[in-house]
C-alpha cells in the first residue's frame, strides 16, 4: 500500500492505496465520488474523464499513486454555490444528454476543449470530443451545447 | 390558483427542459454500481474461453483459499436451483432446450459462465478467477447458419435433433390478407432477387450491466441495470421458485438499453443464488469486454428477398425468407425478434401478395435478442434496399417508384397485405418536406456532374421511406402471436394534500425522459403546474404494475394509461367540486385546473383546493372515499405506425473506398408531439445507431468461435468525429388509436437510417457496376466492390430480373 495526499473537489484526502489502483477506482471506491463512472476497460469511452491539475484526463488511465500532491476536480465539484457550470447549463439547455452515463466525462472533456480552444468550429468540437463516446444523442445536441457554452464565454 | 397563471396554455407541445437532467449533469447519480450495502460481497464471473466444449472437470479448491474469497460456485452447485432462463415466446414446436445461467456439463458459446466467485472486494474476486481450473473437451464450433441447418451438421445442443429452432410462416393468400404469393412469383414481369446480410451487432449501452442483490427475509431486493424491472420480478420469481411477492426489483438510474437490457440475465439469476446461498448482499458489475462478449447481441440475419413487379413499376409480390441466428440459447425475446419484423416488410407499399418465412437457428455464439428496432430495421432495410434495386432495373427514379406504390393520404385507414391496419400518415407530405430541406435537386445535379467528369469522389443519394409498428402492443395480438405476456400498461395518479401530484408509471425509462414528458401530460390533464408533478417509476414496490419500456411503447401505451388515470381523477374531483360549490356536476366546467359553475365566473374551486378538502375529509359528498387518486390499466387497440422520409448524401472516395456522409435530413411523423426537443433527440440518437450499422459496427467471430471484436477498440461505436450533423424535422398526422394522438419515436431513427445510408453508398458506386455492398460498408469493402472482379450490375435481357432499362435515367 502506498500513501497519497490528494485534493478532490476542494477537500483534502490522505489515503493508503494499492499501487495498481486506478484513479477512477480510487475516486469511486475510496473517496465516494460515484458521479465519475467507468464505461469501458480500454480508455476508449471517456466516461471517467476528470480534471487533474488543470488538465482533462481519463481517470482510468492514471494510477492513483500518480496523483499524490495533486488536485482533482470531478463532475461533482463543477457547480459552485448551487450555480451550474456554464457547460452543465448548456448540456441541460440543449438536451445534450439522455441516459446521462457519458455526461460527466463529456462535460469535463468539453470544458477542457474550450479551455484550449475558446471558439471552436463544429468540426473542431467533433474532433475534440472524439475520445468520449455517447450512445444516445448522436452528438448533435452535444455539439450545440458546446457551441452555447463557447458563446457564453465569449 | 395563482401558481397556474403563468403556465403556458398547454404543456403538451412545449420543448420543456428535462426534469431528469440535474442529477445527471452534477454527478448525483444512482447507477446500480453506485449501490453499496453493509457487508456487501463482490462477484466475478469465470467465462468459457472456448465456444463449444464438454466440461470434464472444475477445480475450485485453490480459488476458495485465496484471500478474501467467501465462496466459489460452479454449475454443480446450482444445477438444480437455477432453473432455465425464460423465453417469452412459445409458438407450437419451438425447440427450446434448457437455458442454464451457469454451464453444468457443456459450454455452448465463448463467454458462457462456468464459475462464480464471491469475495470481500472486487479485486479479490477477480484475482481468484485465475486460480480456477476448468478442463474442456472441445466440440466443433457451429458458426454458419446455413451449414448448421444441413443434415448431419454438428449440433449445438446434444438434446436436440437439429439446430433449427423454428420455422414461422405468414402467407397472404392463406391468411386472406392478399393474393397468393405463388401466383405473384409465377406471373411476374420483373423479378428482383437479393440476399442481404444483417450483420451481428452489439447494443453497446454506455452503462455496463450491474446487479446488486440483498437477501431480505426469505425474499430479495434486487437493483439492476434493466429496462424491465416488472417482467424481471415476475420471471425471476418463476425461474427460481421465489414467490413473486418476495421479490422487489429496483431499476435506479439506468444508462441506456436499446433493447440490450431487455433480459432476465444469467448474472441476475446467479447474483440471486449466491446472495441467498451466503445470506449476504452481493454486487456484480461487468467490464466493457465482458459486456461485449456476453450481454446479448442483436440482428444477425440472412435475408433472401424476392420482389416482383410490373414493368411500369407497380409492385406485386414480396417473398421473404430469413435465417435468424439465435446464438447458443433462446433468450427472453430472441426468437420472436424476426416475427416483430414479419408484418413490416411490405412497409408503406401496396403489395398484392406477401410471404414471410423465418427460420431460427442455434449456433455457438453469444445469444441474440432485441436491439433497437428488433425485427423492424431488418425489414425496412430489405424493402428499402430492394426498391432501389427495382428502380435501377426499371430505369425509374427511386422516389417516383416509391410514390407510385405507397399508400396515399386519402387511403387511410389502410389494411396491408400483412394484415395490419395503418390508421394515419401522409407519405407525400413528409417526403416533399424532406426533399426540400435536403436540396435534392441541387445534389442530384452535383451527382451528375461528378459522374460526368469522373470525379474520384462520387456522390450518392439514398432514400428510406419507412414505417414501423410500435407501441407494443394489444394484448390479444400478442396472445395470437404466442407471446407469454400482454401489452397493457398501468399508471396511477394521486393528488397529495398540498395539491401536488404523484404519478406512478409502469414504464421504466433509461434515458427517454419519461419524467418530463409524463409531467407535461399530467399538467394539461389536471391543470396543475409542471413542477408540482413527480413521476415515480422503476421500483416494483412503489410501482407494482407495469410492462416496462421497449418497442417504442412508453408514450403510446404508458402515456395513454397516464391520461386514463388522470381523467378518472378529474371525474372524482368533479363530484367533490360540485358538492363544494353546491352545484350540479353537469353545470361545472373544468379548465386550467379549476372547476367553475357555468355562468357564474366568481364561483370556482381549484384542483389544489379539492385535494386539500379531500385530505381533510370534513365536507365530502355522501358515499365518497376521502382520496383523490385513480389507477388505470390501458390495453392498446392497435399498434401505432410512425413513418418518415430519410435522405442521405454520401461522398465515396473511389480511390480509397472511404464513405463520408455529407448530409442527412429526415422528416418523421411520430404523431402529435408531446416534447419536440425530446423527439428530436430520440431521432438523432436513433439515426446515429442506424448509421453505425451501415458504416461502423460488426461483431466478428473467428473460425474457432471466439469474438474478435470484444473491446471498444475493435467494436467501434462512432464518436462525434465519425458522425454528421442531422436535420430532424417533423410532419404530424395524429394517431387515431390513442387519446394523445402519439405514435412513438424511440426506434424510428434506427429503423429508417440504415437503408438511407446504404442506398446512398450503392448509388454512388453504381457506375462501377456495383449493386450491393455488405454492411458495415468499410473502406475495404467499398473499395473491393468498386475494384473487384465481380461486377453485380444490371440484369441482362432474357433473365427474369430484366427490367427493360436502357438509359441511366434517374435511377443510376
Amino acid at each position: 500500500m502506498t500513501k497519497i495526499n490528494v485534493k478532490v473537489d476542494g477537500v483534502s484526502y490522505s489515503d493508503e492505496v494499492e499501487p495498481r489502483t486506478l484513479l477512477v477506482h480510487y475516486l469511486r471506491e475510496q473517496v465516494g465520488k460515484v458521479g465519475t463512472v467507468v464505461g469501458c476497460d480500454t480508455s476508449n469511452c471517456g466516461a471517467c474523464t476528470v480534471d487533474l491539475d488543470g488538465q482533462s484526463v481519463k481517470s482510468c488511465s492514471v494510477l492513483a499513486v500518480q496523483t499524490d500532491g495533486s488536485e482533482v476536480t470531478t463532475i461533482e465539484g463543477l457547480a459552485a454555490n448551487g450555480t451550474l457550470h456554464p457547460m452543465q447549463q448548456a448540456f441541460h439547455d440543449n438536451h445534450a444528454l439522455q441516459c446521462g452515463f457519458c455526461t460527466p466525462g463529456m462535460i469535463m472533456a468539453a470544458r477542457d476543449l474550450l479551455k484550449n480552444n475558446p471558439n471552436p468550429s463544429e468540426d473542431e468540437i467533433r474532433q475534440g470530443l472524439e475520445g468520449n463516446l455517447c450512445r444516445c444523442t448522436g452528438y448533435v445536441n452535444i455539439v450545440r451545447a458546446v457551441q452555447q457554452a463557447a458563446g457564453a464565454k465569449a | 390558483m395563482t401558481a397556474v397563471e403563468d403556465r403556458p396554455d398547454a404543456e403538451i407541445g412545449q420543448s420543456r427542459r428535462r426534469k431528469e437532467d440535474h442529477h445527471l449533469i452534477t454527478g448525483r447519480t444512482t447507477w446500480t454500481d453506485n449501490v453499496t450495502l453493509p457487508g456487501m460481497l463482490h462477484i466475478a464471473m469465470l467465462r468459457s474461453p472456448v465456444a463449444h466444449a464438454r466440461i470434464t472437470g472444475i477445480d475450485a479448491a485453490e480459488a476458495k483459499g485465496r484471500p478474501g474469497v467467501v465462496g466459489v460456485f460452479t454449475g454443480e452447485d446450482f444445477k438444480d436451483a437455477q432453473g432455465s432462463l425464460p423465453c417469452a415466446w412459445a409458438p407450437d414446436g419451438l425447440v427450446n432446450p434448457n437455458t442454464p445461467s451457469i454451464a453444468v456439463d457443456q459450454v455452448n458459446f465463448a463467454g458462457e459462465i462456468v464459475a462464480v466467485v464471491a469475495a470481500r472486494s472486487k479485486n479479490e474476486a477477480q484475482d481468484a478467477l485465475e486460480a480456477i481450473g476448468v478442463d474442456y473437451d472441445p466440440l466443433p464450433p457451429v458458426l454458419d447458419m446455413e451449414a448448421a441447418l444441413k443434415d448431419g451438421a454438428d449440433l449445438v445442443h446434444p438434446t436436440t435433433e437439429s439446430n433449427k429452432i423454428y420455422t414461422w410462416e405468414f402467407e397472404s393468400g392463406a391468411a386472406g390478407t392478399g393474393e397468393p404469393i405463388q401466383e405473384a412469383l409465377d406471373t411476374a414481369e420483373v423479378t428482383i432477387e437479393r440476399r442481404f446480410i444483417q450483420q451481428r451487432l452489439i447494443p453497446s449501452f454506455m452503462e455496463p450491466r450491474s446487479t446488486v442483490v440483498q437477501p431480505v427475509g426469505d425474499g430479495i431486493t434486487m437493483w439492476s441495470s434493466t429496462q424491465i424491472p416488472h417482467i424481471l420480478r415476475t420471471l425471476l420469481g418463476v425461474t427460481l421458485g421465489i414467490p413473486e411477492q418476495k421479490v422487489r426489483v429496483i431499476a435506479p438510474d439506468v444508462g441506456g438499453g436499446f433493447g440490450g437490457k431487455i433480459a432476465v440475465t444469467p448474472e441476475e439469476v446467479l447474483c440471486t443464488l449466491v446472495a441467498r446461498a451466503l445470506t449476504k448482499p452481493v454486487k456484480w458489475t461487468e467490464s466493457r469486454s465482458e459486456s461485449l462478449l456476453a450481454a446479448h447481441h442483436g440482428r444477425d440475419q440472412i435475408q433472401d428477398i424476392t420482389l416482383t413487379a410490373k414493368r411500369d413499376g407497380t409492385v406485386i409480390g414480396l417473398d421473404v425468407h430469413l435465417y435468424a441466428d439465435m446464438g447458443a440459447y433462446n433468450r427472453l425475446f430472441g426468437p420472436s425478434v424476426p416475427v416483430l419484423g414479419a408484418f413490416m416488410y411490405n412497409a408503406i407499399y401496396k403489395f398484392a401478395a406477401y410471404r414471410f418465412v423465418s427460420e431460427g437457428v442455434f449456433t455457438t455464439k453469444t445469444p441474440t435478442d432485441a436491439y433497437r428496432g428488433a425485427g423492424r430495421p431488418e425489414a425496412t432495410y430489405a424493402v428499402e434496399r430492394i426498391m432501389d434495386e427495382l428502380a435501377h432495373e426499371l430505369g425509374m427514379d427511386p422516389m417516383e417508384l416509391r410514390r407510385k406504390n405507397w399508400i396515399k393520404r386519402d387511403e387511410f385507414p389502410f389494411t396491408t397485405v400483412a394484415g395490419l391496419t395503418y390508421d394515419s400518415g401522409d407519405y407525400d407530405a413528409a417526403t416533399d418536406k424532406a426533399l426540400q430541406l435536403f436540396g435534392w435537386d441541387d445534389l442530384q445535379r452535383e451527382r451528375a456532374e461528378r459522374r460526368d467528369r469522373k470525379d474520384p469522389v462520387q456522390l450518392g443519394l439514398g432514400i428510406s421511406t419507412f414505417t414501423e409498428m410500435c407501441g407494443l402492443a394489444p394484448s390479444r395480438v400478442l396472445g395470437s402471436l404466442n407471446f407469454g405476456a400482454g401489452g397493457w400498461e398501468n399508471a396511477s395518479v394521486r393528488m397529495l394534500a398540498t395539491g401536488k401530484v404523484e404519478v406512478v408509471v409502469g414504464t421504466s425509462p433509461h434515458g427517454q425522459g419519461h419524467e418530463t414528458a409524463f409531467s407535461q401530460i399530467v399538467a394539461d390533464q389536471l391543470g396543475v403546474p409542471f413542477e408540482d408533478i413527480e413521476i415515480l417509476h422503476g421500483d416494483t414496490q412503489s410501482s407494482p404494475k407495469g410492462l416496462d419500456s421497449y418497442g417504442s411503447r412508453s408514450l403510446a401505451v404508458g402515456g395513454a394509461a397516464v391520461v386514463k388515470a388522470a381523467e378518472k381523477v378529474v371525474e372524482k374531483a368533479r363530484r367533490i367540486a360540485a358538492h363544494l360549490l353546491e352545484a350540479s356536476e353537469d353545470d361545472l366546467e373544468f379548465e386550467k385546473g379549476s372547476f367553475t359553475v357555468k355562468g357564474a365566473p366568481g364561483s370556482s374551486v381549484s384542483m389544489g383546493e379539492i385535494a386539500f378538502a379531500t385530505f381533510l375529509g370534513h365536507n365530502l359528498p355522501d358515499g365518497i372515499e376521502p382520496s383523490l387518486d385513480a389507477d388505470a390499466t390501458y390495453d392498446p387497440i392497435n399498434f401505432s405506425f410512425p413513418h418518415g422520409t430519410h435522405l442521405c448524401a454520401v461522398e465515396v472516395d473511389t480511390e480509397t473506398g472511404f464513405a463520408k456522409i455529407r448530409k442527412y435530413v429526415c422528416v418523421d411523423d411520430v404523431g402529435k408531439p408531446i416534447n419536440p426537443s425530446i423527439i428530436e433527440g430520440q431521432v438523432h440518437g436513433g439515426v446515429a445507431q442506424g448509421i453505425a450499422q451501415a458504416l461502423y459496427e460488426e461483431a466478428v467471430y473467428d473460425e474457432s468461435g471466439n469474438l474478435t471484436t470484444g473491446t471498444f477498440v475493435d467494436y467501434t461505436p462512432p464518436s462525434a468525429a465519425d458522425l454528421p450533423g442531422i436535420t430532424a424535422e417533423r410532419n404530424v398526422t395524429p394517431s387515431t388509436y390513442n387519446d394523445l394522438g402519439v405514435k412513438g419515436v424511440g426506434e424510428a431513427g434506427t429503423i429508417a437510417s440504415t437503408p438511407a445510408v446504404m442506398n446512398a453508398i450503392v448509388d454512388a458506386v453504381r457506375p462501377f457496376g456495383v449493386n450491393d455492398i455488405q454492411m458495415p460498408a468499410t473502406p475495404e469493402r467499398v473499395w473491393r466492390a468498386i475494384h473487384g472482379q465481380e461486377k453485380s450490375g444490371r440484369a441482362e435481357e432474357g433473365t427474369n430480373a430484366y427490367g427493360g432499362a436502357t438509359t441511366d435515367g434517374g435511377a443510376l
